[in-house]
């Protein structure tokens, strides 16, 4: 019977022959495939000596930045948080005293920012919520622990070192 | 028996221990090495320059594993299995001859702990004893997928090891001795048993792929169908031991086909060299070398062809292998009434 569209192929399973039976042949021309690839050039990537170029729009570990001045750019609006669809992101606002001009550009802002790395999903939502360009996934490739709590990225891991 | 001849057996016993230990040891790195480089990877490389003290890691962290005893395991036979695995491939090594005669301090030291008449049969038996490592500790650790295992192997070494045996009727028939030594003798320059016993040579080291329980015929450790076969319940250096026999037993297997079919230590221009310690000594060179190929052979041939099923395995054995043993003698037997050998 013709199949509808036509399109049916059969596979034909002819009986071997004697020289494919006794499949010596075949195990040899394998023997010369596998011995080809001994001595072919190696792909592989010396791992943590050397690293693959990330592209582009690669996302990685977060940072935040500051401004041109060396002050923190984040005003713990929360927009980061809210648009999280993993929930990761946690902050705890307070407000800029006199004399911190330097070290905060906003009136408030963010005395703890924390992102759990084991929940972050690496969507890049708080990088396009957040109005004050504060945040950024260009980082590393998120690294490996021991302990579950090492995963929680505070301030110290998270906010820029000052370029001088 | 004066106490030099027995100073002269207990170095060369331990000499010989030693090397068959160091070699299946760097054969373990060896087959991941080159596992890597067939599949386009480079192999494990951080312990040491280019890994070379992967072996020694992979020691350490084996004897520092917890000793896991199966409570409804046979405690004795538990233990017993891989000893008796190591114990047979290790003693194996006895009646090899590794070079011809020195000459050292006046007296004649000879590179073969015991020049045995029946050699080829201790070699024989001594093979068979060790599917009893697999089968005890497989049927000893109360599992079904050990047990299957050791059912497996024993199974296959019985099929195995008869066209195994017949393909070596037809060398002996050549020969006409079972000493290793003097089969060895026979074979100086380039007069080597493969050129008149091609098809015995196949069948022979098909079979010993067989015995050794490498690739294409290791169903015993099939990962795919059995967990880990007969070692499923072993951890720590019991598990060690038997990984590690198995790599001794294919060590024991390159040399014995090396001295049976490949000339053992001779090589050609052997009589040109006048000083015969010298000589030995190259010939000794020259058959750890042949051995170290058919080592490279064995692992080339487990990254190359994938494993048999179990009736491919049996039909293999029972209906191609012994008949043409059979035949292989037959058509040695006319070879030697024909041509006189």
């Amino acid at each position: 019977m013709n199949s509808l569209t036509n399109r049916k192929k059969v596979l034909e399973s002819k009986k071997m022959n004697f020289w494919e039976r006794i499949y010596l042949p075949a195990i040899l021309h394998g023997l010369s495939i596998t011995m080809k690839h001994f001595f072919k050039k190696k792909t592989t990537i010396y791992y943590p000596e050397q690293k693959r170029e990330f592209s582009e729009n690669f996302r990685g570990l977060h940072s935040l930045k500051r401004d041109e001045n060396g002050a923190e750019r984040c005003t713990a609006c929360g927009l980061c948080a809210l648009s999280c669809p993993a929930e990761a992101i946690t902050m705890t606002a307070a407000e800029r005293k006199p004399g911190e001009e330097h070290l905060y550009r906003e009136e408030k802002y963010a005395s703890v920012y924390e992102i759990n790395m084991l929940r972050c999903i690496f969507c890049g939502f708080c990088e396009e919520a957040c109005p004050k360009a504060a945040i950024f996934l260009d980082g590393d490739i998120a690294k490996a622990g021991y302990k579950r709590d090492e995963f929680i990225f505070g301030k110290d891991k998270l906010v820029e070192p000052i370029v001088k | 028996m004066d106490i030099a001849f027995i100073i002269e057996k207990l170095i060369l016993i331990s000499a010989i221990l030693a090397i068959s230990l160091v070699i299946a040891m760097y054969t373990t790195l060896a087959e991941r090495k080159f596992a890597g480089f067939f599949q386009d990877r480079v192999g494990p490389n951080r312990a040491g320059p280019w890994g070379l003290l992967q072996p020694l890691a992979d020691g350490v962290k084996l004897f520092t594993k917890e000793e896991i005893i199966p409570t409804h395991a046979g405690t004795f036979l538990f233990v017993l299995g891989p000893s008796l695995s190591m114990f047979t491939a290790c003693i194996t090594t006895a009646v090899i001859p590794w070079g011809q005669d020195l000459f050292l301090f006046g007296r004649n030291i000879s590179l073969q702990v015991a020049d045995i008449n029946v050699g080829v049969l201790y070699v024989f038996g001594v093979v068979s004893l060790g599917v009893y490592g697999v089968m005890i500790g497989g049927w000893a650790s109360n599992n079904k997928f050990s047990l299957l295992a050791a059912v497996r192997s024993a199974s296959q070494n019985i099929s195995y090891e008869i066209a195994m045996g017949l393909s070596i009727i037809a060398l002996l028939m050549m020969t006409g001795t079972l000493s290793l030594r003097e089969i060895s003798e026979q074979q100086s320059g380039m007069n080597w048993n493969i050129f008149y016993q091609p098809l015995g040579f196949l069948i022979f080291m098909i079979c010993s792929f067989a015995e050794t329980n490498r690739t294409p015929f290791d169903l015993p450790e099939c990962e795919t169908e059995l967990v880990g076969g007969h070692h499923t319940e072993y951890s720590s250096m019991k598990l060690g031991f038997y990984l590690f026999a198995e790599y001794i037993n294919m060590f024991v297997s390159s040399a014995i086909m090396a001295s049976l079919y490949f000339g053992g230590y001779n090589y050609p221009g052997m009589h040109l060299i006048s000083n015969p310690n010298v000589a030995a000594l190259i010939g000794v060179a020259a058959f750890f070398t042949k051995i170290l190929l058919f080592i490279f052979f064995f692992i080339w041939v487990r990254w190359t062809v994938p494993r048999f099923r179990y009736d491919q395995l049996m039909k293999l054995g029972w209906k191609v292998l012994i008949p043409l043993a059979i035949i292989n003698i037959a058509l040695t037997g006319a070879g030697i009434l024909f041509f006189g050998k």
